[in-house]
């Protein structure tokens, strides 16, 4: 159980790349992804901003590979974690045990509700191909098969800290000598369902999102997939490339406050992001830079801003929310922002929190607003929180 | 792995199986293809403001997780993980039929709060105000496996000592509608007594919550010994489906002739059961063996009604006979569990007397 899991790819589907060269290339020059909806047929269209993947499922389904009538949230699936895989270059990636442990919130939804509404109309229609892939774990599965991928399929929904629990899930699995290889992340991709549920809960914003800004209004919701390759040490040392890092903690705890909202002092996400420390073997002045959560609303900055206040007392790394390009990815925030942490670790790079204006009053730091190069950055620890009160930190090291 | 006990259980299934009741004496008999829980009077369990605004998923999954721990007589668990193919459907086709019916406009947002695939998990921790390890997966026929995988890991790893760990899945009418259109389900009612006599295609739904309280600890209250789990995707043939079976029992040092009791997932499909029926010509060839889908219907999480069989046939020591006609005596000592969703997902359960 002591043995270290090791990144060897990574994969990136969002509003601001189609990979992570192009993602990394927004982060860079500081340009975000929210627009207005321009695939999602709602009645929201020109009323909402959102960060859409800029293809259609036509242009996805070339790039994945997969047919074009199939769930979008597979399509984004399978192209990011292709990528990854690609990116890892494990040249016997067939003959190890290899395992694909996926997150989503909604499945295949977004035929779901094109199916529901003639489904609705008269219980005979409705084409059964659109309702097939409902489940959350037939998504996962369309995109193992792609893969080839068979030892371990499985599939974590815990809301917006999904992909997280998928990816220390799957180095638990490495830990105890079941699996080699897993490609471990999440996906989702924008829905009427969710779109019109957050909006009832309003919290979501009408202008671009301002996470940790004093006058934040919300959340913009976007869709993407993230992914990284986690390798057993046996399969780190026998490939001819340099791993990215290692997971060097995790942890999961439980606010049990509220379904929806989190605690004012953030409980659950001060107890995450310290188990996750303690995991590590880290103090919190190791860490070099932390990956937010930061969703823009008002309830999740402060809580995860007190408890980072609470356990970083006076000594805060450089954080930054990169949801302020993403929008709120949901399902795959966790996956995409693994990766964002793995590349700053790799490159030296700090990501900007955008739209900063005016820093909350309530914390004693300021999150980044500038893209940082050649920085010193050895451990960044990554905050996936979600409804259910279920919250979620990663911690990657350089080895 | 170390060694982990099923301390407690809690059960809400189509057949009378919740709270201090004799085992399976009294097998309820359905004549449709839809086999609904029997649900308990929720105010024993569940603050009366909570339960209006529960739908009937989250009523299930708290109350048999709450019987589970009042057994268990564990007040805070180390961990909660819950199974859940489709999750909360009921809210799902709630928001989704006003989404549809206002044209996305004038919605509130109860259903959908509570229509995330987590909630039972976290209502019962919010309950609880339980601060710990909080899971929920939600892969098909694997949901109840994994959570169980995850369970056993961390008390491997010593991070809890007992964990909560269930399955749930409930039948709307949208989704039984949806997936009788599919074919899965028979067209031509029958009682479930009979299911195994069918010779037709397709099954009986069924749904169910099933909780455990999985413990590192010695107790003699501890129902049976979890020894193994083990699951296979999509084998290619019925070689590969023998050969997992005997690899996971070589690899528990285990010999097919240790095994007391079967139990397997036949469920009324001619095609599905074929692959049963073959095994039982071959590996399983004259062991005493039962199935459960006839007692509980199929679903994808339905292995949590199994190992709740077969917990307590360990402890009971016996067999109801409405499962089979099989004597047992107190010389009962491992069970092996096999069961297969659709021929996509295959799972393996060793138990044994503590």
């Amino acid at each position: 159980m002591n043995a270290e899991v090791y990144v060897a790819g990574v994969g990136i589907i969002s509003a601001i790349g189609n990979n992570t060269a192009e993602n990394l290339a927004a982060l860079a020059s500081e340009h975000a992804g929210m627009n207005e909806i321009t695939y999602l047929d709602t009645f929201y269209r020109n009323k909402l901003p959102v960060a859409e993947v800029k293809l259609n499922n036509e242009n996805l389904a070339t790039l994945s590979g997969l047919s074009n009538n199939i769930s979008r949230t597979a399509l984004l699936s399978t192209i990011a974690a292709q990528e990854a895989i690609n990116d890892a270059g494990i040249e016997n990636f067939s003959s190890l045990r290899t395992g694909f442990i996926s997150a989503n919130s909604v499945g295949g939804m977004d035929k779901s509700e094109n199916f529901f509404a003639d489904f609705l109309a008269d219980n005979k229609k409705g084409k059964l191909r659109n309702v097939i892939n409902h489940e959350c774990g037939s998504v996962t599965e369309i995109t193992a098969d792609k893969l080839g991928i068979k030892n371990y399929v499985s599939t974590i929904s815990t809301a917006c800290s999904s992909s997280a629990n998928a990816i220390f899930f799957a180095a638990r699995m490495i830990k105890h000598n079941m699996l080699d290889v897993v490609v471990a992340g999440g996906v989702d991709a924008l829905t009427k369902f969710t779109l019109n549920g957050f909006n009832t809960l309003m919290i979501l914003d009408q202008q671009y999102c301002k996470p940790f800004d004093e006058n934040r209004k919300g959340l913009n919701l976007g869709e993407g997939a993230g992914y990284v390759v986690l390798v057993s040490e046996r399969v780190a040392h026998s490939l001819k490339k340099e791993m990215y890092c290692r997971l060097s903690g995790y942890a999961n705890a439980n606010d049990a406050y509220h379904q929806t909202a989190s605690s004012p002092d953030g409980t659950g996400s001060f107890l995450a992001m310290q188990n996750a420390l303690k995991k590590s073997g880290l103090q919190p002045n190791d860490i070099d830079y932390i990956n937010l959560h930061g969703t823009g609303t008002q309830n999740n900055d402060i809580a995860e801003g007190t408890a980072i206040a609470r356990l970083f007392e006076g000594k805060y790394p450089k954080m930054s929310s990169t949801k302020s390009f993403t929008g709120h990815t949901l399902g795959a925030c966790g996956g995409i922002e693994a990766a964002f942490s793995v590349l700053s670790i790799k490159h030296g790079i700090i990501y900007p929190n955008l739209r900063l204006q005016t820093p909350m009053k309530e914390l004693p730091f300021v999150p980044e607003i500038k893209f940082l190069q050649n920085q010193k950055v050895n451990n960044v620890l990554s905050n996936s929180f979600g409804f259910g009160g279920n919250c979620s930190s990663l911690i990657f090291s350089k080895q | 792995m170390m060694e982990m006990f099923i301390r407690a259980t809690g059960n809400i299934s189509p057949q009378k199986t919740f709270g201090h009741v004799p085992f399976l004496n009294e097998p309820v008999e359905y004549f449709t293809n839809r086999l609904s829980c029997i649900e308990p009077d929720y105010k024993n369990f569940i603050d009366a403001k909570m339960i209006r605004r529960m739908s009937r998923i989250i009523k299930m999954g708290v109350a048999a997780a709450t019987e589970c721990l009042q057994e268990a007589n564990v007040e805070m668990p180390d961990a909660i993980i819950t199974g859940t193919a489709y999750g909360c459907l009921e809210d799902t086709g709630i928001f989704l039929t006003k989404l549809v019916e206002q044209k996305e406009e004038m919605l509130t947002p109860t259903a959908f709060i509570q229509s995330t695939h987590n909630t039972v998990g976290a209502q019962v921790a919010l309950m609880l105000h339980c601060h710990n390890y909080n899971n929920t997966f939600v892969h098909r026929g694997f949901s109840f496996e994994s959570a169980l995988l995850d369970a056993m890991m961390l008390l491997s790893e010593n991070e809890a000592k007992n964990i909560l760990v269930g399955s749930v899945d409930e039948i709307t009418n949208t989704s039984h509608t949806i997936i009788n259109r599919m074919g899965l389900y028979k067209q031509i009612p029958s009682s479930n007594f009979a299911l195994f006599s069918s010779n037709t295609k397709g099954t009986i739904a069924g749904e169910g919550a099933s909780f455990f309280l999985l413990s590192s600890e010695q107790s003699e209250n501890n129902y049976a010994q979890l020894d193994a789990l083990t699951t296979f995707y999509k084998p290619k043939n019925i070689n590969e489906i023998e050969n997992q079976i005997s690899d996971f029992l070589n690899y528990r040092s285990t010999s097919i002739d240790e095994i007391d009791l079967l139990i397997t997932g036949k469920n009324g499909d001619i095609n599905g059961d074929k692959i049963y029926e073959e095994i039982n010509e071959t590996l399983f060839k004259n062991k005493p063996l039962i199935n459960f889908k006839h007692l509980c219907g199929e679903y994808p999480t339905a292995t949590g009604f199994a190992l709740w069989l077969a917990a307590n046939i360990i402890k009971t020591k016996t067999v109801p006979s409405i499962a089979g006609k099989i004597s047992v005596d107190n010389k009962l000592k491992k069970i092996l569990i096999y069961n297969h969703y659709q021929n996509i997902h295959h799972s393996l359960f060793l138990i044994s007397a503590c």
